[in-house]
């Protein structure tokens, strides 16, 4: 029976090596096409064109620029909501607004990229005159919105953790709530809020559906968040929804991009897994 | 005004921002929920859920959509609740504390962090084109099974975590293996846990979209699936390919699919947290 | 016990009445302490004596379900009026725990917390509090030179000491100790009771103990809980040599508890 079990853990490991084996053997014939150097410094992205160009550059810095307007909403939300939660609210408030906050998280993303393309753009465009209909801040702020729970949870966590006893110690001094929960609680709780950050951001980088409906699919070198972008997940649908040839270049661009991403959260996911881990042995 | 007097405006100024960030997200949920309620409530009909995709949006039904998630649900379920039970038992029972559990922790914390267009790619090499199933309602399955696996699996160790060791030496001392063990008195006493975790995984399959599209989800389709094989599309998709469309009409369409999507999501994950809260007041150790 | 002057009083508890929810953890308990006095609270654990000591400075107010009827008054004024501002009255009574919490700061900055969320910034008053405070606890010569470093790496009584160095720099002039030496080795537990005994001069101290022969060595009064009632209140050698009740007696010769 330990057999048995064994090899569906294996499973496990299995699915990792396919990933990695996928990826890199079909990235590895784009590389032959293409230098990596191109790949990384060629600032344009134009795999479908006559004059193909395949430049990386243009759609990291699309999914970067709606990473980081989603996270400029979600981290300082989700971690104020986080210290609400856990200094301030009553018990009973805590137990029952904790799971409706994570219906946030349980909605389906492309139905959140349906929300930000048909009303937070149109909502927008009535204040930003030059904001186009596909465009990085709307899906932005609506995967921040998606997020939040995901921060706010996972802080409220640690920040609960922290031993009673350093909160009364706080208190015993005559701080405030806020002073207890800045001066004393947020720094012994440092490390689970930073993992909680980690996660959110990795969560952000590989989000699919929200920027494929609301951000469009033009790769775009630029920090306006007012214009049309594209991700690298969102290339990857576009171009897997499309009638591309298999084994053609076009086809491995998938796969070179895919690489990128997964290298990306390979990084952010291995970072926060160190740092947990060295958290736990702190607390036990 | 004395520095104390200051601070004590600052903790109650903080306590109203923390407030406002609290129903902020709760007010957003409501906004949302309200404007596809409004939008979509209309086209909800018997036509709606037995109708056909169709190019004019009047017509234009989700039928094979439901039975391609039904479908899909259920081939994801039949693959991934049993590897992933027998995997979570492996991690938690056998494989503690050595090299090996180590590795295999790294790797599922890993995994867990993959986004899931990673494994359309992963199920569009392996399944779709080595394993040539085609874009088959098994290769979407397969692919699903293999993005939900590390979910399962982290629950069901929760849930076997959760049984006290008591509990495993009674039985041992009655002379029971292992395994013994395992079957009649630790997955009995974790079962509610573990069933919670499956829940949340499949409500979580159902949702996904990303993966689907890049495995040959169909966009447009005009039969309902018979078996395994066939090609198929899931309600995400329908919903994804109506935003797609340039007639107004069709957002109309694209918010009733959301809105039969939310209700299936919201009663799966309303069954999870009944029988988390179930099973957390009647086994208290 | 001779009868205090109003002057006299420091802390003065009338007819206080505690609850959580629906349970009564202090029935109409009256005591007068004096200033610049140790007195110790003993009783078997549950009686009420740590609940009783966070009403001196309302650290009950954030327990759920907390409810007293009676008045606490300190230097004459009752604490528990909605005028009186709790972080002010908290910085007038100075407390340690029983388990040392030094926050996971340095040692400079554990001492200088205190100063620090009142909004001081003057650098060398803060220093010189520092050195002053952590004189007081006799804690100085052992960290003088490095007080960079972080408070987790000192050891348990010295954690405690710095917990009193650090409650000692606001000036206080009440100390409140809830079992400060449970969780200390027996030489760091003599130091900390030499601490208390020199500290009598300047503060008024106030410590719950589950040990009796620590109550004996360092308090000059004595107050003996039992189930939420304030059994015996006297001067500690009348309390251990002679009680008047024999619950006390029962207590103290180690019957029961």
């Amino acid at each position: 029976m330990k057999r048995v079990l064994m090899i569906c853990a294996i499973i496990t490991v299995l699915t990792t090596v396919g990933i990695v084996w996928v990826l890199f053997s079909e990235s590895y014939t784009f590389f032959q096409h293409v230098s990596i150097w191109d790949f990384l410094t060629d600032t344009e992205w134009s795999p479908l064109s006559t004059n193909k160009h395949f430049g990386i550059l243009p759609l990291l810095s699309g999914t970067l620029l709606v990473t980081a307007i989603s996270m400029s909403i979600a981290v300082p939300m989700g971690i104020i909501i986080a210290i609400y939660l856990s200094e301030y609210a009553p018990k009973k408030f805590r137990y029952y607004i904790k799971p409706l906050l994570e219906i946030l998280a349980s909605i389906p993303t492309v139905v959140y990229g349906f929300f930000a393309l048909t009303v937070v753009t149109p909502f927008l465009q009535n204040y930003i005159p030059n904001l186009a209909g596909f465009n990085a801040l709307s899906a932005g702020l609506v995967m921040g919105i998606m997020i939040i729970p995901m921060i706010s949870s996972l802080s409220e966590d640690a920040l609960y953790a922290v031993p009673k006893s350093l909160r009364e110690g706080a208190y015993g001094m005559g701080s405030t709530r806020l002073q207890t929960s800045f001066n004393v609680i947020l720094p012994a709780a440092s490390s689970g809020i930073i993992v909680s950050i980690i996660l959110a951001f990795a969560r952000a980088v590989g989000e699919t559906m929200i920027v494929t409906v609301a951000a469009g699919n033009m790769a775009n070198l630029t920090a306006d968040p007012r214009e049309t972008v594209a991700t690298i997940t969102a290339f990857i649908v576009n171009m897997s929804s499309g009638d591309v040839q298999q084994d053609s270049i076009e086809y491995q661009t998938i796969f070179a991009a895919g690489v990128t991403l997964f290298v990306f959260t390979f990084i952010l996911n291995s970072v926060s897994f160190y740092i947990k881990k060295r958290f736990q042995e702190k607390y036990d | 005004m004395t520095s104390a007097d200051k601070n004590r405006i600052k903790d109650k100024a903080f306590e109203y921002v923390g407030m406002a960030c609290t129903f902020f997200g709760l007010f957003m949920l409501v906004i949302f929920l309200g404007d596809i309620l409004m939008t979509g409530i209309e086209k909800i009909d018997m036509d709606f859920l037995s109708n056909f995709p169709s190019s004019r949006a009047r017509k234009a039904g989700i039928y094979p959509a439901w039975t391609g998630t039904l479908w899909i649900l259920g081939l994801t379920a039949i693959i991934a609740i049993p590897i992933g039970i027998a995997a979570g038992i492996y991690f938690e029972e056998y494989a503690k504390k050595s090299k090996m559990a180590n590795f295999l922790e790294i790797n599922l914390a890993n995994l867990a962090g993959v986004p899931s267009i990673i494994y359309g790619l992963l199920g569009l090499q392996i399944f779709v084109r080595t394993l040539n199933f085609g874009t088959s309602l098994l290769s979407g399955a397969c692919t699903l099974a293999l993005l939900i696996l590390p979910v399962i699996i982290v629950s069901t160790r929760e849930a076997l975590k959760a049984v006290p060791d008591s509990i495993r030496q009674a039985s041992y001392g009655m002379g029971a293996n292992t395994w013994q063990t395992i079957w009649h008195q630790v997955l009995p006493a974790s079962a509610g846990g573990i069933i919670t975790g499956i829940i949340l995984a499949i409500s979580r399959a159902i949702g996904e979209t990303a993966p689907l599209i890049v495995v040959g989800a169909a966009t447009f389709i005009t039969n309902v699936p018979d078996s395994p094989m066939s090609d198929y599309t899931v309600l995400p998709m329908q919903i994804y390919s109506w935003i797609g469309m340039p007639d107004k009409e069709f957002a109309k369409s694209a918010a009733a699919g959301i809105i039969v999507l939310l209700l299936i999501t919201f009663v799966l994950n309303g069954i999870a947290v009944f029988l988390r809260n179930r099973w957390q007041k009647k086994v208290k150790w | 016990m001779e009868k205090l002057s109003i002057k006299e009083k420091k802390l003065e508890a009338i007819n206080l009445n505690v609850f959580y929810g629906a349970k009564q953890v202090l029935k109409d308990v009256n005591i007068a302490i004096k200033a610049n006095t140790v007195t110790a609270f003993i009783g078997p654990s549950g009686c009420g004596k740590s609940t009783f000591l966070r009403t001196f400075n309302r650290m009950n107010d954030y327990v759920e379900g907390f409810r007293k009827e009676g008045d606490i008054i300190v230097d004459g004024k009752d604490i528990y009026q909605k005028m009186i501002r709790v972080e002010e009255l908290r910085k007038k009574i100075g407390m340690v725990f029983q388990k040392p919490n030094p926050f996971p700061k340095s040692i400079f900055e554990n001492v200088a917390y205190g100063l620090k969320i009142q909004g001081i910034k003057n650098k060398k008053l803060i220093e010189e509090t520092v050195e002053k405070s952590l004189k007081q606890s006799a804690l100085w010569d052992e960290v003088k030179d490095d007080l960079k470093k972080s408070a987790l790496s000192l050891s348990g009584g010295q954690q405690q000491r710095l917990c009193i160095a650090r409650a000692l720099a606001l000036e206080p002039s009440i100390l409140l100790m809830d079992e400060p030496a449970s969780a200390l080795d027996p030489i760091s537990t003599a130091k900390i009771e030499d601490l208390i005994w020199e500290l009598k001069q300047k503060y008024t101290i106030v410590i719950v103990t589950h040990n009796m022969q620590q109550a004996g060595r360092i308090s000059d009064n004595t107050a003996f809980f039992y189930m939420g009632d304030l059994v015996e209140y006297d001067e500690t050698k009348k309390i251990f040599t002679n009680p008047e009740k024999e619950r006390t007696q029962n207590y103290i010769t180690g019957r029961f508890g």
